[in-house]
């Protein structure tokens, strides 16, 4: 694994406010400036200057894409699948469901896992959220929330709390108190506040900081303590589906994928776009790191999940058969990051060798189509959620093969 | 010829110096198209009488024939039938490995095997001693490399003592817990694999951290996990965090000074005067290289490291019920939400809260 490449982030007083804060390095007409992103995006809503006008600037924009793209297509030289040519074959895979985790009444939109391999926090329409062990199938906590459609929850890294989001345009902590009595709703705490639909949502290294993303297009960066908006994240033009943080050394980086059919890498600290990839047809619903940090896979609703390195600054893998039409909306990878495991709106969920491009197995049994698809911490067992209320835990029955 | 004749011949043809005919030489045999016939594991150019033979041109690296997992077998299982025993460990490892892992077409290796050595049977005892050498010499520079964590995946290769979601048994989370006298031998390969991995594993930096104690460097992990709290913290904690850090890291005879180039250290220094939550990641960059590319390569050397894995266990596999379809009892866990509160009052007690100017003796740093 050789090391990250960096982005050379300023500190200091803006050009332009002289406020001390992390800055944009942009060029205008060749002269660089250096701007916090506040004034970047102040000067990107200025009126058009004399000599332009929208046409114009939209061929302009349209002529750099295609020089990038071709300066991308220069630096080609072996695809994926030749170089994984020399691998030998994925040996027979046995992946079965063992558990249904029933409970919800409603169609289930997301569950996360906890960092003890065992426990996990599910949300769904009705407004509800539960936290089992799923080992044991106890719910150890509940809760019930005033908004319905919660699309997205997360644990927090010590496991003493979870945050969710949805329809109510806000994302909330909740603290887990082990104490019955306890009205865990009425302890809930609005961090993050945005202007339509919370979409995702992630703690980052620790339980203070709060990664969002919304149908409002941006990504925000949030201070859970006082609920300030430490960083946010423009660039997407249309509602942002998904985030992943970054596993690098430097933990300063997110993906995120939207219904602009792109996926952005994020600096968290500048708030700039690093990088950009847009090769999908269709809204990408999920995006998600490949365990090294240097690559990440989009499911979207163009039926195709593809796989994009970072490095290499391209999309290098797209895993797609005829017989699957129905849109993707959830990947994750294995604990070594050979396999892909991705949910379908077809109600399956096909497990892609990623280096081969081949599809190494299916698996059936959800009643409805599979909203998210996590594999555990230590890569033991596989989760998914559904539409049809439930949630399956599935794991590779590899012993009893031998 | 002999590697003397080689080195003079480049000398003569390239007009080039003794070293770097050298160097050429012994990158020709590292690539295979010259191979020692004394020891032909010793890839390496002797200024001597050694003997040397050119590769017949099939074996060329050059003509990129795809070095299968298939042909390596075959090779390997010739050599076995040939003279039983001979296979050299790393060979007899590989043997078993493949033996896995293409079980489905080893009848297939036997029976090419085989043909193979039929054929050369029926040459002449001279030439079917070259080509054994050309092929021994290929083969040595060529097997199949694949370095994959397959291994460490259980979805692929299952777990010891045994996936807990299929034996309802949680002995391999107990095993794998944050904190046990006895790491799994997995579990240290890992540490292994990259910086990163070593530093999330928490019983891996503290193995790492009684190292550079001992190496008198802690200071440098101490300051990285100082520095690692202000970014991931509260921002209402960020000035008391970085003044903490000025005062036991930066500061002209602060007791845990650590070694930065005078450019970081003043950018810092300017920076603290406003603090913020990035102001150390300069210095934090700095410091979290110097171990990487430093003190971890050592620590992985170590004896330190060798003996955690050497003690390391390797987990038996839980033998199967004879009953497979009696569940076995599901053992709830403590709540993390329990367990957590307990822990922050214990590391509170942690290196980087310490007084001020005192002289800290190494020996009370390791264990709580």
């Amino acid at each position: 694994m050789c090391d990250q490449t960096f982005v050379a982030a300023t500190f200091g007083p803006c050009e332009n406010c002289s406020t001390p804060s992390p800055l944009i390095n942009i060029y205008i007409k060749s002269e660089p400036i250096n701007y916090c992103s506040l004034c970047v995006e102040m000067m990107a809503c200025q009126g058009l200057q004399k000599g332009e006008s929208l046409v114009s600037l939209k061929r302009e924009s349209e002529s750099l894409k295609k020089k990038l793209e071709e300066e991308r297509k220069k630096l080609c030289d072996v695809e994926l699948n030749q170089v994984a040519e020399k691998i030998e074959v994925l040996g027979a895979l046995s992946i079965k469901t063992r558990r249904v985790l029933k409970g919800h009444g409603n169609k289930v939109l997301c569950m996360d896992w906890c960092k003890d391999k065992r426990r996990l926090v599910s949300s769904s329409q009705d407004g509800k959220l539960i936290v089992w062990d799923a080992f044991t199938l106890n719910k150890e906590h509940g809760v019930s929330l005033p908004c319905t459609w919660i699309m997205t929850c997360a644990y927090a890294p010590s496991g003493c709390a979870v945050a969710c989001g949805g329809l109510d345009n806000k994302c909330s902590v909740i603290p887990l108190s082990m104490d019955r009595n306890e009205n865990l709703a009425a302890k809930k705490k609005s961090v993050a506040m945005h202007t339509n639909y919370v979409s995702g949502c992630t703690f980052t290294n620790s339980d203070m900081q709060l990664l969002t993303s919304s149908g409002d297009g941006t990504c925000a960066l949030w201070d859970v303590e006082s609920g300030q908006l430490l960083q946010s994240f423009h660039g997407h033009t249309a509602d942002v589906l998904s985030l992943d943080l970054a596993p690098s050394e430097t933990g300063n980086t997110f993906v995120s994928g939207g219904c602009d059919m792109k996926a952005n890498v994020w600096d968290m600290r500048s708030g700039q776009n690093i990088q950009s990839f847009e090769s999908h047809e269709s809204d990408i619903n999920c995006v998600k790191y490949y365990p090294s940090g240097d690559a990440f896979a989009s499911a979207s609703d163009d039926a195709t999940c593809r796989f994009y390195d970072l490095r290499a600054d391209r999309e290098v893998a797209v895993y797609q058969k005829d017989s699957i039409v129905f849109g993707a909306s959830t990947v994750d990878f294995s604990l070594s990051g050979r396999l892909l495991f991705a949910g379908y709106n077809d109600y399956t969920i096909n497990v892609w060798d990623v280096l081969k491009g081949t599809r190494a197995s299916i698996l059936f049994g959800h009643e409805n189509r599979v909203s998210r698809v996590r594999v555990s911490p230590d890569g033991t067992a596989l989760c998914s959620a559904s539409w049809d209320n439930t949630l399956r835990w599935a794991t590779d029955f590899v012993t009893e093969n031998k | 010829m002999t590697g003397h004749d080689i080195i003079t011949w480049l000398i003569q043809k390239y007009c080039i110096s003794e070293e770097e005919a050298l160097h050429l030489g012994n990158l020709l045999v590292k690539y295979g198209y010259i191979y020692p016939l004394k020891e032909p594991r010793s890839l390496v150019l002797r200024r001597d009488e050694s003997p040397y033979r050119f590769q017949t041109p099939y074996f060329w690296t050059s003509t990129q024939w795809p070095a299968t997992e298939l042909d390596y077998a075959i090779y390997l299982a010739k050599k076995n039938i040939r003279k039983q025993g001979e296979l050299m460990e790393y060979e007899k490892e590989r043997y078993s490995l493949l033996h896995k892992r293409i079980n489905h077409t080893w009848d297939f290796v036997v029976m090419q095997a085989r043909e193979q050595l039929r054929a050369s049977k029926q040459r002449r005892k001279a030439d079917r001693i070259v080509l054994e050498c050309q092929e021994q010499a290929y083969w040595l520079i060529n097997r199949p490399h694949s370095e994959q964590y397959q291994n460490h995946d259980p979805i692929m290769q299952g777990c010891l003592p045994s996936n807990p979601w299929i034996s309802d048994d949680a002995a391999h989370w107990t095993m794998n817990a944050d904190v046990v006298p006895v790491p799994t031998r997995l579990r240290v390969e890992r540490w292994s694999f990259s910086f990163m991995e070593l530093l999330s594993d928490t019983m891996g930096r503290k193995e790492f951290m009684t190292y550079l104690e001992k190496e008198f460097s802690a200071e440098n992990l101490c300051f990285w996990q100082a520095c690692e709290e202000i970014r991931h913290g509260e921002n209402s904690r960020i000035s008391e965090k970085v003044n903490e850090i000025y005062k036991n890291f930066l500061a002209p005879g602060a007791a845990r000074w650590v070694n930065i180039d005078s450019k970081t250290m003043y950018k810092t220094l300017e920076g603290i005067k406003r603090p913020h939550r990035f102001v150390m990641d300069d210095a934090q960059m700095h410091i979290y290289f110097l171990m990487k590319k430093d003190s971890y390569p050592r620590y992985l050397k170590s004896d330190l490291y060798k003996n955690m894995l050497a003690k390391a266990i390797v987990p038996q596999e839980t033998k199967k019920s004879v009953f497979p379809f009696m569940r076995r009892q599901r053992h709830s866990s403590p709540s993390p939400a329990q367990a957590a509160t307990q822990a922050t009052e214990e590391d509170g007690r942690c290196c980087h809260t310490v007084p001020l100017l005192e002289p800290i003796p190494s020996s009370s740093l390791s264990g709580k």
